[in-house]
């Protein structure tokens, strides 16, 4: 259990760490305020406070000055530089490094840091070093909230207060386990006073004698009342840590209209002797003894006490809070678990298949006037795609996160190849699918660090060549025609198409007579077992290609393309689909089966001339396209639906590219249709199958195969012959 | 899976009796979700012959066994009795072919007798027991077992 809370904690560092780099890069661009350099001492200090209860002691070292040189700024001990900032930057980077060595439990790479801590530590001088220490501690609190989660707009207050004041009464008993879980009831009362006006009533009627004390129980008890316009949903979320942990009542008086109830207290110093406040339920019996004399009732004095002073000065605190805490409030979202959105998304998918069953019935039927229901139908329709296209929002986030990490990756990159770069981010508030950006952190990751190594130039060379010493990457995300386009280009030198060409054909991924296009050659990057570097640099060459980079992006159903222009630099294209729930394929036919292709592996169709086709071999047969020969797949074969020579004519091929088999054709008996089709998982019920990659359901309600054309190419008919006999004998076995 | 039954008091038990391969069967009417008439199903490539292919269950995809042919009873036969009982156990729904449904049954716990001792482990493994009726002998289907039987690629 304590897990989760520990999840959560790095859940929230990694908004904190978000809310960090965003304030420095507010600072970056000259913008000095307090609220901006508060909200990133704040990052960096609730960062350090969690750590601490966890006992990360590197990570609460490292927050800690960070925070103590982001104060003296706060303080305007400090002036803000470009030095300074880079300083920070690279704090922040160092603060994620160890925020996530401790979450994943890895060493830090390079020396852990100790550099930028001492250069932290150099502007600290003789700014006192305050002494600070945590103890970690032990949870065993249940977390509901365990699981991935996503965080929702709601567009504004869940529960808007109707702005008029109301007086709440509060009875809060706390229970033993509340303390022992560190909640201190003083804050409580603190967080409640700056909601409106508090009084503070302790009940002391079941305080024990002195010598009968147990330091452990938890005796006490107060009522609270509180003049606030908040709702009372506002008062719950003051206790929602403590849920669970104490005896807690709310309850609405009445409106208040008058305030003196409120001020009658404040100016009563009784307060700071409970036992004298006139209760409504009088302290009973043991409290005869003397108060003074027990600790609770001492310690209890002063926390009763507090709150009332701290009410006395409000509005002071709150005119000079005022600036800093009103202007961002955060948007209201709500934590949702990712598998309620997901049934959600699922059930949203039958409504549209449902739909286009629907439609496709009443077509069937012919009926002589159906204007007015295909009217109905249109709008039945559009309002299905509407709710499809809400629910799908859900699962968007902004790329902001993701393109927010790339900056630190260009930072690093340049840093360890002694180059000047800095990144520029465009469109990143474009929204993509919450996997999809998972997905994408590794290639982009690998395709910047890509451009810092090897598009741009040395600070030297990009002088002479009369370019600003720092070179520029710039990542960009738009919407474009239901497509996410994310983009990475650098100013650098561009491919070195030449050399390219010559590695090629080297390792013997070209003949050595090939005459390429430019494209061809652009291309080339992408074969598995390229990499242009001469030599193996401490960034490239850690056994990742393009071709990674690559099959993670086909693996997410999009496409990439370079461009390049020598001297000016080189942009990577990157083109996704919105969803991972639905996609474009073909629906055809093979061996009497409906099946859908994915588009977005199909480079074209071929309606072959009989006399293109060759055979070649006792089975094989390719087809010239385009001076060379592409090897055909036919499918049903390939899926083991029918043997021998299909009768089905000549038929259609659709050619791919493959890893393994580079361009092939596929074999299929008729192309039908181009249609969106909703993804269904098979494994959830049965399990994978080879060349199957998902299910979907057609408009008349039957099931089609979606196929996975580089799984197909794999499986030859001949190992099919051997698998099915390999089943035979299974079977044979469990006779 | 009987657990559940069990702590609801009474030991009686129901069972929905059916014939596969001119054997009967039976599986525990809690684990069947609904019985459908058999439509033609998507075949799946690369998969055992039992294995018929998947149906569309209001938007889920499920597959579709052929109980007899899982019990090495040979294929069942097309006819208009045949049904489709669709079972779920352990969060994973399937469609059982099955020749034809009879009755409900309810017996009392002690009515089930263990499997007699036959040799052939698999067949052990896939019946939780026979129950007798009017003469004849109904073997309860473990259900998981046949689940099991099924991670889609044979090893």
């Amino acid at each position: 259990m304590s897990n989760s809370i520990r999840d959560t904690f790095f859940e929230e560092c990694e908004e904190l760490l978000e809310a960090l780099v965003e304030g420095l890069s507010q600072m970056e661009d000259d913008d000095h305020s307090s609220d901006v350099v508060n909200a990133v001492f704040r990052a960096a200090h609730s960062i350090k406070g969690g750590a601490g209860a966890f006992g990360l002691d590197e990570l609460v070292h490292f927050a800690h000055t960070f925070e103590t040189v982001l104060d003296m700024v706060r303080d305007q001990k400090l002036a803000v530089d470009d030095t300074l900032i880079q300083i920070f930057h690279r704090a922040g980077d160092q603060l994620a490094n160890l925020v996530e060595s401790a979450r994943d439990d890895t060493p830090l790479e390079g020396d852990g840091g100790a550099a930028i801590l001492k250069e932290l530590e150099a502007y600290l001088g003789d700014e006192e070093e305050e002494e600070f220490s945590f103890d970690a501690l032990s949870f065993d609190v249940d977390n509901p909230n365990a699981g991935p989660t996503i965080e929702l707009d709601l567009g504004g207050d869940i529960a808007p207060s109707d702005g008029q004041a109301h007086k709440f009464s509060i009875s809060f008993a706390p229970k033993p386990s509340l303390f022992s879980n560190g909640h201190e009831p003083l804050l409580l009362f603190d967080a409640l006073n700056e909601l409106g006006d508090l009084t503070c009533e302790a009940d002391l009627g079941n305080l024990p004698e002195f010598d009968s004390f147990d330091p452990n129980s938890a005796v006490m008890s107060w009522k609270l009342e509180l003049i606030t316009s908040e709702s009372e949903t506002t008062l719950h979320d003051v206790f929602e840590f403590v849920e669970g942990l104490c005896e807690l009542e709310i309850s609405v008086e009445e409106v208040a209209a008058t305030a003196p109830l409120a001020e009658a207290p404040l100016d009563n110093p009784a307060a700071s002797a409970p036992a004298e406040t006139p209760s409504e339920q009088p302290a009973q019996a043991p409290i005869t003894g003397s108060p003074d004399a027990t600790p609770t009732a001492a310690s209890e004095s002063s926390k009763s006490s507090a709150p009332a002073k701290a009410a006395a000065a409000k509005p002071a605190a709150k005119q000079a809070s005022g600036g800093s805490s009103e202007p961002k409030g955060p948007k209201a979202t709500l934590r949702v678990d990712l598998d309620r959105v997901d049934r959600l998304i699922n059930t949203v998918g039958e409504l549209i298949i449902n739909q286009a069953m629907i439609s496709q019935r009443i077509e069937e039927l012919d009926l002589p006037t159906v204007a007015h229901l295909t009217n109905e139908l249109e709008s039945y329709k559009l309002l299905a795609r509407d709710i499809q296209e809400g629910v799908m929002a859900i699962r968007a986030q902004p790329v902001k996160p993701l393109f927010q990490r790339m900056s630190r990756i260009v930072r690093e990159a340049s840093d360890a190849t002694n180059k000047k770069a800095k990144m520029v981010t465009v469109g990143d508030s474009t929204e993509v699918d919450k996997t999809v950006i998972e997905r994408l952190a590794d290639p982009l990751t690998h395709m910047v660090r890509n451009s810092v190594d090897h598009g741009i130039e040395t600070p030297e060379r990009r002088a002479e060549l009369g370019k600003e010493p720092q070179g520029t990457i710039r990542l960009s995300a738009s919407h474009r025609s239901g497509s996410v386009f994310i983009e990475i280009s650098d100013d650098g030198a561009g491919l070195n198409r030449e050399k390219i060409l010559e590695k090629a054909k080297e390792k013997g991924l070209v003949p050595e007579e090939a005459d390429l296009s430019e494209q061809e050659i652009d291309n080339l990057l992408f074969l598995p077992g390229f990499s242009t570097a001469s030599t193996v640099s401490n960034l490239s060459g850690r056994g990742v290609g393009m071709d990674v980079v690559k099959n993670a992006v086909v693996a997410l159903g999009g496409r990439i393309s370079i461009t390049s222009v020598p001297g000016q630099g080189t942009t990577f294209a990157i083109v996704l689909p919105l969803t991972l729930a639905v996609m474009d394929g073909f629906v055809i036919s093979a061996a009497d089966q409906t099946m859908v292709i994915p588009i977005s592996t199909i480079l074209e169709t071929i309606r072959p001339n009989p006399k293109d086709i060759q055979a070649i071999g006792t089975n094989g047969k390719v087809i010239s396209v385009r001076g060379s020969y592409v090897p055909i797949v036919d499918v049903s074969k390939n899926l083991g639906f029918s043997q021998g020579e299909s009768d089905n004519g000549i038929g259609v091929l659709l050619l791919v590219a493959t890893e393994r088999q580079g361009l092939t054709a596929l074999r299929v008996d008729a192309i039908h249709d181009q249609r969106q089709v909703v993804i269904k998982s098979l494994e959830s019920n049965y399990g994978a199958i080879k060349g199957v990659s998902a299910a979907t359901i057609l408009g008349d309600g039957k099931i089609a195969l979606i196929l996975d054309p580089e799984e197909i190419v794999n499986l030859s008919p001949s190992q099919n012959k051997s698998e099915i006999l390999k089943e035979l004998q299974m079977d044979n076995r469990h006779a | 899976m009987l657990d559940t039954v069990e702590e609801t008091t009474s030991s009686l038990f129901e069972f929905i009796t059916f014939s596969a391969g001119g054997q009967n069967f039976c599986l525990e009417i809690t684990q069947i979700r609904e019985i459908r008439r058999w439509t033609p199903v998507t075949a799946l490539p690369h998969t055992p012959n039992d294995v018929l292919g998947v149906m569309n269950l209001r938007g889920a995809v499920i597959p579709i066994f052929d109980l007899a042919a899982k019990f090495n009873l040979g294929s069942t036969q097309d006819s208009e009795r045949n049904v489709v009982i669709v079972a779920s156990a352990s969060g994973t729904t399937i469609g059982l072919l099955v020749e034809s449904v009879s009755e409900i049954l309810s017996v009392e716990t002690s009515a089930i007798q263990e499997t007699p001792d036959i040799k052939s482990e698999a067949t052990r493994q896939s019946i939780l027991g026979v129950i007798s009726v009017e003469e004849a002998m109904v073997r309860v289907v473990n259900l998981e077992a046949v689940l099991e039987k099924d991670p889609g690629t044979p090893a």
